[in-house]
């Protein structure tokens, strides 16, 4: 079964939030110098911002902000966020793999920023039942 | 650059107890854009039967990426900050973190591969209460980028 596609709009102000609320300021995600320095395209999204992003996503389909059990992701493409007011996008998308006697629910998820995958093996396990 | 395989099970010493704070719950939640009552009203939370606001899932990074430092500024180690990229996290969790919450973070190496130049290391931090019952599991997996 497919969820319905969830998406979230990231702009520089979004980084910058972000690095102060989880205590990073690594200064590829608020310096174009730096980022650029280092070989990226331009200042990119902490890849926790994003998985945090798809947090949501998980807990909205849930139903519940507690219901998420099990939570994993691998990075596989920097999310660019240009410096203006539009940023970008990330579009969230999942099926539901399986659903346990015990009330889990396994999700299989994608995100993808400019049609392109950010995330591989993207799973989720969250509680459905209480 | 190369990393010593021989590191694979170190666990390095208990972090000192970090106090998780309603008001640092919020500021997390809004700068994630997770509106939800749960993360923002007690009461919302107390009705879902926690004792106060619930972080959201990827809240324990506040605590972990801190807590893993320990590895990555382990001189015997010698991981070269400047190029590390973040490959895989995960949260395995036994109970939601809240409010209140006292928690402790034991960090172990659980796999050190290098492959075509690059370091790879896995490291596992428990999350506990100071009473030692578990809260969550946590996963990162950092590449080491070798020199282009």
């Amino acid at each position: 079964m497919e969820l319905p596609t969830q998406t979230f709009r990231v702009t520089r102000a979004d980084l910058v939030r972000y690095a102060g609320a989880s205590g990073d300021f690594n200064p590829i995600h608020w310096s174009d110098r730096t980022a650029t320095r280092v070989g990226l395209p331009g200042v990119i999204a902490h890849g926790m911002f994003t998985m945090a992003l798809v947090g949501r996503a998980v807990t909205a389909w849930a139903g519940a902000s507690d219901a998420v059990v099990d939570f994993g992701v691998r990075f596989t493409r920097p999310v660019v966020v240009p410096d203006d007011d539009e940023g970008t996008e990330i579009e969230v998308n999942a099926v539901v793999k399986e659903v346990t006697e015990a009330g889990l629910t396994r999700l299989d998820v994608t995100a993808t920023c400019r049609g392109e995958k950010v995330l591989s093996q993207a799973r989720a396990t969250v509680r459905t039942s209480r | 650059m190369s990393l010593d395989p021989s590191f694979v099970g170190r666990t390095y010493p208990p972090t000192a107890p970090y106090q998780v704070g309603r008001e640092k719950i919020r500021e997390f939640a809004t700068a994630i854009g997770a509106t939800d009552p749960a993360h923002h009203d007690p009461e919302a939370a107390r009705s879902l039967g926690h004792p106060d606001v619930v972080a959201p899932p990827t809240f324990p990074v506040v605590l972990t990426m801190a807590a893993t430092q320990q590895i990555v500024d382990d001189p015997a180690l010698g991981v070269d900050y400047s190029r590390v990229v973040h490959g895989d996290q995960r949260f395995a969790y036994t109970r939601p973190v809240v409010a209140g919450d006292e928690l402790v973070c034991v960090n172990t190496i659980e796999e050190i591969t290098n492959r075509g130049g690059h370091g790879f290391l896995t490291t596992r931090t428990d999350v506990t209460d100071v009473a030692g019952e578990p809260v969550v599991a946590v996963w990162s997996k950092i590449v080491v980028r070798g020199e282009a």
